[in-house]
């Protein structure tokens, strides 16, 4: 079973037809594991009538697309895509499979893991090819794959390995992994395989699914500026919106913010809002219910500014700034440009 | 049909919202003795839902997690809430599972009830990792319903309302079926006074992985295909942060760090 040969997969979850940015922030990192590994990068694309995503994929990075087509696929259900999916990986042997740590992802990925009695890793920040040595054994394993996620609470960071029952896999959190640049003009492989899942039940049958209809991306964005009450006025909320522009990301509020009407419902980060695990947050003015804090807290990198040390967001938070933030964000903004400059 | 046989799986976890200074050991291990045990949160939601199916069209809850001795309090506490049986798994060739072998051996358990609904909370606060749910679904090979929402019986099959993130979804599941249950589902009910006192002494019924016919090379360590290879303490636990300093140099040098560290740029 253990393949050192075996391709680095991706599972290219897609709904409606579309692809997330999912795929690609995952294919980023495959090819990376890849390039380390000398292997080609294959995506899991599985739907049907979605062929014509292929071509996305070979632009995000992918060498190789397996698809698998079936009206049974049409929509998620966690019978009918772990069977196929099983098969798949018994079929083609690939040495790693990660999966995005959506919703579907997070789904999916324990039943084929506990399908094929093999490890996985959740919601991991990074993943690297590194070796292992078995303290117990003394049985030593080169070129594994490293998982590394936060665990207990955030308070702890573990490199999990599975360097026994291939394929290694993991979920990846959303927003966490840079995709490539994509590039048209590479191409790759399709290839067909079938779902065998002619003769097999599927006990689920999904009757309706409402989407929720949303402008903003905030789960998507890799960076993320909150404002709370402390921003002081819907005007002033200009500076959240400036400091999330010069940094390319997304900004949003907390529920007080949104209740003061200082930004949309839509844009609320919280237990009763949206809950975002981007890769640097940045928290201006913000107290820190525990409602909001449970919404944010799993962000890979947070920044607190508050005018009160005592706030519940230095709890949280990884960098603290005591001050106003009225002077603080300008003075981030300027840095943030000076720094763009220097870096050509 | 005559009521749902209906199944909790629980879990005693750390409270890790409560971590303050002395959670973790100089070596960068956990100091579980610093931190009260409690019943999972999400697990709680899980009973939740289990009890609304019995309340509603009749049945049985039984409660069963897998852990040490001490694990009983939670299920005394689910039976105070108004489980009717609780059981608890505990044996020395479980210690060291990960959640593939924590799923084969309470799958085992499971199958002893051949329930019509089995409910897991989505995940727990120790270890977020909401693996050990969908795995029990896929060994006792029966419909897999996960962050469920909303939840309604018609005969033989259940109708679900779930999360999935970027809507929600409605599905009809055959039973037997097994759910994993969010926050967003509700709050488990107080204690019934009547059951506390009936309860508070309660031991519950224990099995072994013998008595569940686990075989010992998937159970604990052996049956574990993930090892820690490394642990690392998060240097700023315990609500410490780095402070910079709120001047113009301060604010630039964090600038200058996210960039070089990639976060940004």
């Amino acid at each position: 079973m253990k393949n050192t040969q075996g391709e680095v997969w991706v599972f290219a979850e897609q709904e409606d037809g579309k692809l997330s940015e999912v795929p690609f922030e995952l294919l980023g990192k495959a090819r990376e594991l890849a390039g380390r590994l000398g292997v080609k990068v294959g995506a899991v694309l599985m739907g049907y009538g979605v062929e014509g995503l292929a071509a996305e994929l070979f632009a995000g990075g992918a060498d190789t697309v397996h698809l698998i087509d079936d009206p049974e696929l049409k929509v998620f259900r966690n019978k009918a895509y772990r069977h196929a999916m099983v098969e798949l990986v018994k079929e083609e042997n690939p040495q790693i499979v990660i999966f995005g740590a959506t919703h579907m992802g997070r789904d999916l990925a324990p039943a084929v893991a506990s399908a094929l009695r093999c490890g996985l890793t959740a919601d991991c920040t990074d993943l690297q090819i590194g070796d292992y040595e078995d303290k117990k054994t003394g049985e030593k394993f080169e070129n594994v794959l490293h998982q590394i996620r936060p665990a207990f609470g955030g308070n702890i960071i573990a490199t999990i390995v599975n360097a026994r029952n291939w394929p290694q896999m993991a979920t990846v959190r959303e927003g966490v992994m840079k995709p490539m640049v994509r590039d048209e003009s590479r191409k790759g492989e399709v290839v067909r395989h079938s779902s065998h899942l002619e003769g097999v039940e599927i006990p689920t049958e999904v009757v309706e699914i409402v989407r929720r209809v949303s402008s903003v991306n905030l789960k998507g964005s890799r960076i993320i500026v909150v404002g709370g009450a402390g921003v002081g006025s819907k005007e002033n909320f200009k500076l959240i919106r400036d400091l999330a522009a010069a940094l390319g990301g997304a900004f949003g509020g907390s529920r007080a913010a949104v209740d003061l009407g200082y930004c949309e419902h839509e844009r609320q980060i919280g237990q009763t809002g949206v809950t975002v695990r981007p890769a640097l947050m940045i928290s201006c003015g913000v107290s820190g219910a525990v409602q909001h804090l449970a919404g944010m807290k799993d962000s890979a990198k947070i920044i607190a500014i508050n005018t009160d040390r005592d706030a519940p967001i230095f709890q949280v938070a990884h960098y603290g700034i005591v001050g106003d933030l009225n002077a603080v964000i300008p003075a981030m903004i300027k840095a943030i440009k000076n720094k763009g400059q220097d870096n050509g | 049909m005559n009521g749902y046989n209906c199944v909790v799986c629980i879990k005693q976890v750390p409270d890790t919202n409560k971590v303050t200074g002395d959670a973790m050991k100089a070596d960068g291990t956990i100091n579980r003795a610093a931190l009260p045990a409690v019943f999972n949160p999400e697990d709680k939601c899980a009973l939740e839902a289990a009890l609304q199916v019995k309340e509603t069209y009749g049945g049985t809850v039984t409660v069963i997690t897998m852990g040490l001795p001490a694990a009983a309090a939670i299920l005394r506490e689910a039976l105070m809430c108004g489980a009717d049986r609780a059981v608890l798994v505990t044996d020395r060739k479980a210690a060291g599972s990960d959640t593939l072998a924590t799923s084969y051996i309470l799958s085992q358990a499971v199958k002893k009830f051949s329930p019509d609904l089995v409910f897991c909370g989505r995940q727990a606060i120790d270890g977020d990792t909401a693996q050990v749910g969908p795995q029990i679904g896929e060994k006792l090979d029966c419909a897999v319903v996960t962050y469920l929402e909303k939840l309604e019986l018609d005969g033989s099959v259940a109708v679900a309302t779930r999360d999935i993130g970027t809507g929600v979804e409605t599905c009809r599941a055959k039973l037997p079926a097994l759910f994993t249950v969010t926050e967003k589902f509700g709050e488990l009910r107080p204690y019934q006074m009547r059951l506390v006192m009936k309860h508070k002494n309660a031991e519950p019924e224990t099995l072994s992985c013998d008595d569940i016919g686990c075989e010992a090379e998937r159970c604990g360590f052996a049956g574990s295909p993930t090892s820690v290879n490394k642990i690392q303490s998060v240097v700023l636990a315990g609500g410490e942060f780095k402070e910079i300093p709120a001047t113009d140099e301060g604010v630039s040098g964090l600038v200058g760090e996210l960039i070089k560290d990639h976060t940004i740029g």
